[in-house]
Order: structure tokens, then C-alpha cells, then sequence
């Protein structure tokens, strides 16, 4: 009887467990909901990647309807919205001819590549350098940080054709553009994780009597670590937001993803191409922001709380 | 600041009782916010001495070790410390996340400039001493909270402190946890002999750890029981049975109980 009871009990709580970790926004514990009666907890490949499977299923649905249902001529809608299988007819093949399809994408993706990454070096760098400034004093704060809100709210598609033109296109305000709008979450996130080192912590080296730089090379550096990834990741996502905008502008050079975009925009056949290009362009951004949650995860997953769940 | 500590016992006598290491005298201290934080505090420590303050929370009990070691400033009257190695214990084990215990007990030595081949020295001999060994390579959130306390220990003992400040330290842990560190810090304190202050809520804590435990009243902090523990350096675990230690926690209560009123 006891026994009986115990094992229902058991049962009880196991049942209520999956809810209650449904409560958290954490995405592995939502897939958790759906595998309650199932042997893995929601964490076995296909708990893991069925739902967001799905959700592609349903997205590419509406987008096969809605271009059924709105436009009355096949040329209409080719012009406008082509079927999802259109964009990879059209779009992404022939992967063996480098003048078209993935092959003459990927071409055009390099340079984009290569300005994200850079630009995004140069904001983490700049970035943590501000911040540092920022944390020394209170008046170099206040000095600093509406220009910081200022670069991340100026309007970017206005700023860059007018950089252009004072400066040239040059590789240097392509790069400043990604700098503009990637390094405010670095600066404010970084400038949080050295505000909210642990009071005691300061105290334990205070009695140690070090001066300020050892303080921030072995106090405040590594507890801001986690925000400062958390900053890199929102980063990464805008920085490739810059690229591609700063690509619209540049005619010269190494020419990006960005003018294959608006080159493709402006000739409605070529809408399948655009559409390819800009799904590449996004999946880039995607691959970014996963290569970000990987790096921070290994980083601080021996030390750091957050690190125990995977994002 | 410097005062005299003629009413202590190192006088001239000739006797060997080493002068203290830590002296208050007409210590008051108030906030510049107004808070009446302490009034007239005289005491000294000597080498060999464990002395434990008990007051109700926010009588300034914590004020009183952050005024001996210079992290509160703007007190009158005099605090006078060997500050050449103070150990102090926080009431939060305050080990860095990022450090494993290791690297954690180096800390100290380490911002002070100790050599590196005489800091894995040092440390390794403090982990053994608070019995952490087989933890080395662990990271704090992979320890007890027990665990946590021995390793904040050891990162003040391979200073080798001539003067001990704890601040609460085991407030957190569970009765029987704090009760095998109570243990095992008499133990150091017996080999070590630092001077010791010790602040606590724990009433039984102090009466087991201390040669002296002090009473202090709530805001503005006075003091208003001073104690003399009869019971020698070998304390064992079940001293805290023995009807001479419940009679003695019984008097500091009574003390304890005017001090809220």
C-alpha cells in the first residue's frame, strides 16, 4: 500500500515537473511540454528540432496560399511573391554555374562576410574600450553615453549614402557603418557587467590593496564576461544588418550581397534571384548568431550559471 | 589615530604575552547619513585570543571589521591594527566564479605579488589545511556551501594572517555543516594562533569558538556583556552539551535579550 502510494506520488511529480519548467522562456524546456509521456525529455533530436520544423512547414503553407490566392495571373504573382519552389528553381540553381544560382550568391556573399566580421572585431574591441572609459568615472559616463544611444538610433539608410559621399566608398565606411550600429549593445552590456560586480568581491580587493587596473584586469574584466557575450550575440545579428545595408551604397570594390539584392530588386523577373539572395543573407546572420551562442557557451559553461542551458 | 594600549596586559611586566594586535579604543562611528552606528567601543585582541562579538542584526557588529580593516573610514576615536596581513572572512564565501578553488586560495597571495612557485606553496598547504584536497580543480559553483567557506578560509590563511576578522562566515550553512567548521577553525585557530574577532548571531557558536565573547546592544552599538570562556584550547565536539557552556549561553542570552529592548 505505502509502496503504491509512494510510486504514485513519484509518477505525480514527474508529470508536474515538465509544467513547471515550462513556466521559463527557455526554449528546451517549452519542447519539454511536448514530449511529456514520451521517453526523452524533449531533449533527443527530435524533440529538439520537430517543432521549429513544423513552424517551417506551417510558414511556407501560408506563403504557398497567399500566393495562390492574391494574384489572379501567374506573372503577377511571379513578379511579385513566386512560389517558395520558384525561388530554389530559379533562385538557387543550378548550384554548377558560378554566373548564377548558389555558386554566383555565395560570390556576391564574401565580401559580406568579410565586412561583418571585421566590423564586428572592431565594434567588440571599441566597444569594450568605451566601456572601460565609461566605468572609470561618472562624469566620462554621462559624457559618452548619449552619443552611444545617438549611433545606435541615427537612421542608417540615411547616414550611409551620405557617408559615401563625403568619404568615397571605401572598405573604411563600410566598416564604420557596421561600427555604428553594432556597438551599442557591446558598450551598454559591457558597461553592465563591470557595474555589477559583486560589492563584496570589490571589498576582498580593496583589502588586498591593488590599484584600479588590476582590479579590472582580474575583477571586473572576467564578471562582466557574461554580458559582454550577451552584448556579442545582439551584435552579431546587426552587424550583418549593417553589412548588407552598407552593400546597397557601394558600387565599388568588392561588391557584396547587399547590391546583388538591390541590383536583382529592380528587374521584377528577377525575384526569385533577390528572394534566394536575401534568404542566404539571413541564414548568414542565422549561422553568425549560432557560431556566438557557441563560442559564449564554451566560455563560461565551467563557471557560469546561464552556461548550463544550451540557447 | 595612534593611541596608547597601556591598560592591557603586555604592559612592562616582563611576561611573554604578546601586545595586541588589535585594539579599539572609544571607537563610535556614525554614517554620514546620520546612522548612529557605534558608540564607545574599547577592546583589545591578542595573538592567541578568539574573541566573538554578538549583538542583534544591524547593531554595527559588521561595521566594527570593516573599521579594523580600513574599509570603513570617518570613525572617532582610535582603531589600531597590525595591518600587515589581516585575514578577513566574509559573510558570503565571496570566491571568484571564474577561478577554480585553486586559483581561488591563490588570490591573495597572488595580489599581494607572492612568487608564483610560493603561491601553489602556500595553497596547496592551506587546502590541506581546510581539508579541500581532490577539490583543486573545481569550479565554486560545484561546491557545497560548506565547501565554498573552507575555500574562502584558505584563501586568507595562505596570507598567514596575524590577525583574523570573520564576518558571520558560517550564518549560512546548515547546523551541522557550521558545527564541523566551528571544529575545524578551533583547530587552526590552536595551531595558527592568530588573532581572532568573530561575529555571529549564534550564540552556541561563540561560546565554542571564543576565549572571550562580547555583547553588544542594538543601534548604537554598545557593549553591554564582556564574557571570559572558562574552557581551554581542546574544545570537543560535545562541549556544547556540557551544562557549564549551556549555563554561559544562558547568561549571554539574557545580555542578548536587553540588547533588543
Amino acid at each position: 500500500m505505502t509502496a503504491l502510494d509512494d510510486d504514485k506520488h513519484l509518477t505525480d511529480a514527474e508529470i508536474e515537473a515538465p509544467f513547471i519548467a515550462a513556466s521559463t522562456t527557455d526554449v528546451e524546456s517549452i519542447t519539454a511540454i511536448s514530449s511529456v509521456s514520451k521517453p526523452d525529455r524533449g531533449d533527443g533530436l527530435v524533440g529538439r528540432f520537430l517543432p521549429p520544423a513544423i513552424m517551417l512547414v506551417i510558414f511556407i503553407g501560408i506563403w504557398y496560399l497567399y500566393s495562390t490566392l492574391a494574384f489572379e495571373q501567374a506573372f503577377q504573382r511571379r513578379n511579385a511573391l513566386p512560389y517558395p519552389h520558384e525561388v530554389v528553381e530559379d533562385g538557387f540553381l543550378p548550384v554548377w554555374d558560378e554566373r548564377q544560382g548558389i555558386r554566383e550568391i555565395l560570390g556576391y556573399m564574401w565580401p559580406t562576410v568579410k565586412v561583418t566580421l571585421l566590423g564586428l572585431a572592431i565594434s567588440i574591441v571599441i566597444g569594450v574600450c568605451i566601456a572601460i572609459v565609461m566605468n572609470m568615472s561618472k562624469y566620462m559616463e554621462r559624457a559618452i553615453f548619449p552619443y552611444a544611444v545617438v549611433a545606435q538610433t541615427v537612421p542608417i539608410l540615411a547616414i550611409t549614402p551620405l557617408l559615401t559621399q563625403v568619404f568615397g566608398d571605401r572598405l573604411g565606411v563600410r566598416l564604420a557603418v557596421v561600427f555604428l550600429i553594432a556597438v551599442f549593445p557591446i558598450i551598454t552590456n559591457t558597461l553592465f557587467g563591470l557595474q555589477s560586480t559583486d560589492r563584496l568581491h570589490h571589498d576582498l580587493f580593496t583589502l588586498n590593496g591593488v590599484n584600479r587596473w588590476t582590479r579590472l584586469w582580474k575583477l571586473e574584466l572576467p564578471s562582466s564576461i557574461p554580458a559582454l557575450m550577451t552584448g556579442i550575440r545582439i551584435a552579431t545579428g546587426l552587424a550583418v544588418i549593417g553589412a548588407i545595408v552598407a552593400d546597397f551604397f557601394f558600387n565599388q570594390g568588392d561588391k557584396g550581397i547587399g547590391y546583388f539584392i538591390r541590383v536583382r530588386q529592380q528587374a521584377a523577373a528577377d525575384r526569385p534571384d533577390m528572394l534566394a539572395g536575401t534568404i542566404t543573407a539571413s541564414l548568414f546572420g542565422v549561422v553568425m548568431f549560432l557560431i556566438a551562442g557557441a563560442i559564449t557557451h564554451r566560455a563560461i559553461r565551467d563557471w557560469h550559471d546561464s552556461a548550463g542551458s544550451r540557447s | 589615530m595612534t593611541i596608547a594600549t597601556g591598560d592591557t596586559i603586555a604592559g612592562g611586566a616582563g611576561r611573554s604575552i604578546a601586545a595586541p594586535r588589535l585594539t579599539f579604543e572609544h571607537l563610535s562611528m556614525v554614517f554620514p547619513d546620520g546612522t548612529h552606528a557605534l558608540d564607545d567601543i574599547s577592546f583589545t585582541v591578542s595573538p592567541g585570543e578568539f574573541t566573538t562579538v554578538v549583538g542583534p542584526s544591524g547593531c554595527g557588529k559588521s561595521t566594527l571589521l570593516r573599521i579594523a580593516s580600513s574599509l570603513e573610514r570617518g570613525f572617532s576615536g582610535g582603531c589600531e591594527v597590525d595591518r600587515d596581513s589581516i585575514g578577513y572572512v566574509f559573510q558570503d564565501a565571496t570566491l571568484l566564479p571564474w577561478r577554480t578553488v585553486r586559483r581561488n586560495v591563490e588570490l591573495n597571495a597572488e595580489l599581494h605579488g607572492v612568487s608564483k612557485s610560493e603561491r601553489a606553496e602556500r595553497s596547496a598547504k592551506a587546502i590541506e589545511l581546510v581539508n579541500l584536497i581532490g577539490h583543486e580543480d573545481k569550479y565554486p559553483k560545484q561546491l557545497s556551501g560548506g565547501m565554498k567557506m573552507r575555500c574562502s578560509l584558505a584563501r586568507s590563511l595562505v596570507l598567514n594572517p596575524s590577525v583574523f576578522l570573520f564576518d558571520e562566515p558560517f550564518g549560512a550553512l546548515d547546523e551541522i555543516t557550521r558545527e564541523r567548521l566551528n571544529d575545524e577553525l578551533l583547530r587552526l585557530h590552536a595551531t595558527e594562533q592568530f588573532a581572532a574577532l568573530f561575529i555571529t548571531h549564534s550564540i552556541a557558536e561563540a561560546v565554542f569558538l571564543s576565549t572571550r565573547v562580547l555583547v553588544m546592544s542594538a543601534r548604537p552599538g554598545r557593549i553591554i556583556g564582556d564574557y571570559q570562556v572558562p574552557f581551554g584550547a581542546e574544545r570537543p565536539h560535545d562541549l556544547r552539551f556540557e551544562p557549564e557552556f549551556a549555563e554561559l549561553c544562558g547568561r549571554i542570552n539574557d545580555d542578548l535579550k536587553d540588547a533588543h529592548e
